[in-house]
């Protein structure tokens, strides 16, 4: 056992995608897919004689969030200007909140692989307003201030993650949460998810915190584990040396996967906070906060609850089909056709899952594939029904169900892959594989029971796969049987 | 007959209504004043005479179809801190220098849908910095009634452009007494309204939680004309209020019987001119014998107002003035890297005055200092502010001097920053409680400079404010002394 501990607090940046900006009218775009510098007006390019006009929709998505994260919604919150210059930041200072945020005190409990559950403090959460985004070009630098103004919540924990798996699983369940809201689609590559991880490490006979790094530039959770991984070993490695660790700002290189240090930090960054005086304190009165916590949609953890009691499926599958909402929701749409839950759980966490993965699909877009939950569902019912069999659903069924998003039943029809359980027929041709291996029947009989199974395979395939394996399987052990006790 | 310049814009609505003038010929004798004026008296940084020319017959043809809207064809000169679409905004500052706005100021839009005809856009103390005009970034204004002295500040251009009949009426903007001042200076009336009654989009911020646009004419109904335009809630002004606005000119000849007027004994102390308390003295005398009351009332906090002000208005500064790097706008000094270009451009592109109070401010909110600055200014506005909340119980406006003294002549006070910054100390609190104020002429100094009677009155009454002026303006008739610079 290592004599270091991790220590890991997240900050994390999420766009809250309401139609215009977070003090504007301006709209809020796709920042990777609309042309730079569209959708801008003179508060978003800072120009003078502005003034910022709270957007509330983006307060309620905020709100909906704090709640989500059982949060305490203070009775007001306040809009502070922080104070910095830097070309993506078009007014010199960022509309935030400072003493007062939106939300406090909250938490989030995640599910770990060895099936625990773990509570993560969250500290704070508050609005903000995004900057503009910089690309960096030969000698010079572009601006783009599509995203300058957005409505951003910063959602801090306290340092409660111990690890870049606990880290993981935080990212992961805070993204459903919001994909669950409808506030934020998830989609890390896009920005509108940005993670950042303070990350420390403790010597077994530490009684205070030692120095902390700040990772940026994560654009990916997988980017954020791996940099997680990185920056402790880096930390272990100084100090084992004799080393100290600075306080720094450090980036993330995906490609060479490395960390970079971006800055140390001389002293603490000063950001002269101030309330801003161009908005008026935000009054949050309990009859708002209770009718959108009334409103809030059933949210993961409750999900995840009732696919174990009511549909009965099993911890893990509950937690993995709960992960994305986009996942969910393509379960819950086989199921509305009538399918067993268990049987489309399986589906869903085997063979759907597989077929993702192989193809480099992200779960959370599951809706974008061929194969509609009725077409699954279609498929699941033809197995239960004993139409096909399970193997045949797999191998040549749902490939082409995938790949052009055919309707199972006509590929069944069209392909002639309905299932034998002719007794009849059956009982004559599992007579046939016995007559014809005598040898097989020997060993079986003589205590080699596992000949059973070569048996089997060589009656499956005398039916081309096609034949109901059940069946099969119960006629040839009565027909050995039959042999033993002659 | 009298010049047209010499009009009201009361006396000249009803010409232009009754179509015995025209708005061209009335803009023609503003724009013919201007350039016979103007170089000896350096009001405008920019002028506009055919945007002018053709709102004004934009407003003749609107007469002609039977429209007559408040301020239809009427010459006006805007403060160049308001942002006017398509025309050169500089806030007198050189870093702003090019700079055309892509929309107008809310208070500018409404001036032009009730039919402005707007002359041009005038000089200031740079991002209104100042009680001088000497902190303009370009040139200093002069007073019209001594060329030698100041207009007062930091809306100098506007008054000295409505004293020189070269505008009708012009917007000032106050944050510490900026339309106050040049007002008592130019022999104006000059309305501050109260926090939240103009609507401050548009308005180039130097000290967000004070800054208000206001009126600056000669006459008390001409502001009240203005004000009625500009006033009310706006949307794009979270701080504006959502309150009805009074109909100013019904209130106006309600007269002043009965009303209870405060003296607020600390405004009459130390280091003020005799000439100009005895003047402001005999306004409130005046007053008395037209049926108010009067009594002593104490400000007791009114000597913190000064630092808290220039600790508060300076920190939003530094906020404020952040945004002005040469990249997106205004004038830009290239140095190739963009940390050098950010200096080069704001070290350049910013007066000293300006620079003092970027770095004041940026020193009031460090950490560590908060605090003791910025925190500790907060709590004492709120004591300023219930100062006058528990006045206003006893009265139902004040009145005081606007300034110490007459207009000082160009350099008297440029030396020492605090001894300009004192030219303030009269005005200053009337922001800090977000009240509102104005300057109504009550006599002249034996050199002849104007000497201003201040008005207060609690947020959100102007209606009282615009009454006692009228009755007192109407009385005693100071507004018709033109400058000697027009009898020349």
């Amino acid at each position: 056992m290592s004599k270091w501990k991790t220590i890991i607090g997240l900050e994390v940046h999420a766009e809250m995608l309401t139609a215009t900006k977070m003090f504007s009218a301006c709209p809020v775009v796709d920042s990777v897919e609309a042309p730079p510098n569209t959708a801008t007006d003179p508060l978003s390019l800072g120009m003078p004689g502005t003034l910022p006009v709270i957007n509330h929709e983006a307060m309620t998505y905020g709100l909906m969030v704090g709640l989500a994260l059982h949060c305490e919604i203070p009775p007001f919150n306040q809009f502070a200007r922080k104070n910095y210059f830097y070309p993506d930041l078009p007014k010199g200072y960022q509309i935030s909140q400072y003493e007062h945020p939106l939300a406090v005190n909250g938490f989030l409990d995640i599910e770990l692989s060895d099936g625990s559950s773990k509570r993560i403090r969250i500290r704070r959460a508050h609005m903000e307003e995004d900057t503009g985004k910089l690309t960096h070009v030969g000698d010079g630098s572009l601006v783009d201030y599509n995203r300058a103004g957005v409505p951003l919540l910063e959602i801090v924990t306290e340092p409660d993650i111990f690890s870049s798996e606990e880290a993981e699983a935080y990212a992961r369940k805070l993204r459903a949460i919001l994909q669950f809201l409808g506030v934020n689609h998830g989609d890390m590559s896009k920005g509108v998810l940005r993670f950042e991880a303070n990350v420390s490490v403790m010597h077994e006979s530490d009684s205070a915190y030692r120095t902390r790094t700040e990772i940026k530039n994560l654009n990916s959770i997988r980017s954020m584990v791996r940099a997680i991984d990185y920056e402790v070993q880096r930390q272990i490695e100084l100090y084992e040396r004799g080393d100290t660790v600075k306080p720094a700002t450090l980036g993330w290189d995906e490609a060479a996967g490395r960390i970079i240090i971006q800055r140390y930090k001389e002293r603490p960054d000063e950001y002269r906070y101030f309330p801003e005086p161009d908005l008026p304190v935000v009054q949050m009165s309990r009859e708002w906060v209770e009718e959108v916590r009334a409103r809030l949609p059933e949210l993961p953890d409750k999900k995840r609850a009732r696919f174990v009691e009511q549909l009965g499926l099993s911890a893990y599958d509950a937690m993995v089909l709960t992960l994305d909402k986009a996942v969910a929701q393509y379960y819950e749409e086989v199921l509305a056709h009538g399918v067993p839950a268990k049987s489309a759980a399986n589906w869903m966490t085997g063979d759907i899952f597989r077929l993702l993965n192989d193809h480099k699909i992200e779960r959370e877009n599951i809706a974008s594939i061929a194969a509609t939950p009725a077409h699954i569902a279609k498929l699941i019912q033809l197995v239960e029904s004993g139409q096909i069999n399970a193997n045949t659903a797999r191998k040549d069924v749902l490939p082409l169900v995938w790949a052009e998003g055919q309707d199972p039943e006509a590929i069944v029809k069209e392909k002639g892959l309905a299932q034998v359980s002719d007794e009849g027929a059956l009982a004559a041709g599992v007579a046939q594989v016995i007559a014809e291996n005598a040898d097989m029947v020997q060993s079986y009989l003589g205590g080699r029971e596992q000949a059973i199974n070569a048996l089997f395979g060589k009656a499956m395939s005398m039916f081309k796969g096609k034949a109901n394996p059940a069946i099969v399987k119960s006629l040839l052990q009565a027909q050995l049987d039959a042999l033993r006790n002659v | 007959m009298t010049s047209l310049t010499e009009l009201t814009i009361s006396e000249a609505l009803d010409k232009l209504r009754a179509r015995e003038l025209s708005s061209v010929e009335l803009t023609q004798a503003h724009l013919a004043q201007i350039e016979r004026y103007d170089p000896h008296v350096r009001a405008f940084i920019t002028t506009t005479p055919e945007l002018a020319l053709a709102q004004a017959r934009a407003a003749d043809a609107a007469y002609a179809r039977g429209e007559a809207k408040p301020l239809q064809g009427i010459p006006l000169a805007i403060k160049d801190v308001l942002s006017t679409e398509g025309v050169e905004t500089t806030c007198a500052s050189k870093i702003l220098k090019g700079y055309k706005p892509i929309f107008n100021a809310t208070a500018v839009q409404r001036l032009l849908d009730a039919g402005m005809v707007m002359l041009g856009k005038v000089n200031m103390d740079e991002f209104a910095m100042g009680s001088s005009t000497e902190n303009s970034g370009f040139f200093a204004t002069r007073n019209p009634y001594d060329l030698a002295r100041v207009p007062g500040g930091s809306s100098g251009g506007s008054g000295a452009a409505v004293a020189a009949r070269m505008a009708m009426g012009a917007l000032g903007s106050d944050t510490g007494g900026s339309i106050r001042l040049p007002g008592a200076f130019c022999n104006l009336a000059a309305v501050k309204p109260s926090y939240g009654r103009v609507s401050r989009w548009g308005l180039i911020a130097y000290g967000s939680s004070l800054d208000q646009a206001g009126p600056m004419t000669r006459t008390v109904a001409d502001s009240a004309r203005i004000l009625q335009v500009i006033a009310g809630h706006d949307p794009l002004d979270s701080t504006s209020m959502p309150a009805p606005v009074p109909d100013y000119l019904a209130v106006l000849a309600q007269g002043v019987k009965g009303l209870r007027i405060g003296i607020p004994q600390e405004y009459f102390g130390e280091g003020l001119q005799p000439e100009v308390e005895q003047a402001v003295r005999a306004a409130i005398a005046q007053l008395e014998s037209m049926g108010a009351t009067v009594q002593e009332v104490s400000l007791p906090h009114s000597k913190y107002s000064l630092p808290t002000y220039y600790i508060i208005a300076t920190s939003e500064a530094s906020a404020n003035l952040a945004r002005y790097d040469g990249i997106r706008f205004g004038a830009k000094v290239d140095r190739g890297d963009l940390w050098q270009t950010y200096k080069a451009t704001r070290g350049q592109g910013f007066g000293d005055e300006v620079k003092r109070r970027i770095m004041l401010g940026t020193y009031a909110l460090s950490a560590g200092y908060y605090d003791a600055w910025y925190g500790k200014a907060q709590a004492v506005r709120t004591l300023i502010k219930q100062d006058y909340d528990e006045a206003f119980k006893h009265v139902d406006v004040l009145c005081a001097p606007v300034s110490p003294t007459t207009a000082f002549k160009f350099g008297d006070n440029t030396a020492d920053p605090l001894q300009m910054y004192l030219a303030d100390v009269m005005t200053i609190s009337a922001n800090l409680a977000g009240i509102c104020g104005m300057s109504v002429p009550c006599g002249f100094d034996a050199a002849g400079l104007p000497i201003g009677l201040q008005i207060l009155a609690p947020a959100f009454a102007e209606d009282v404010l615009l009454r006692v002026g009228f009755a007192y303006e109407q009385a005693t008739q100071f507004y018709k002394q033109a400058p000697r610079l027009l009898a020349d």
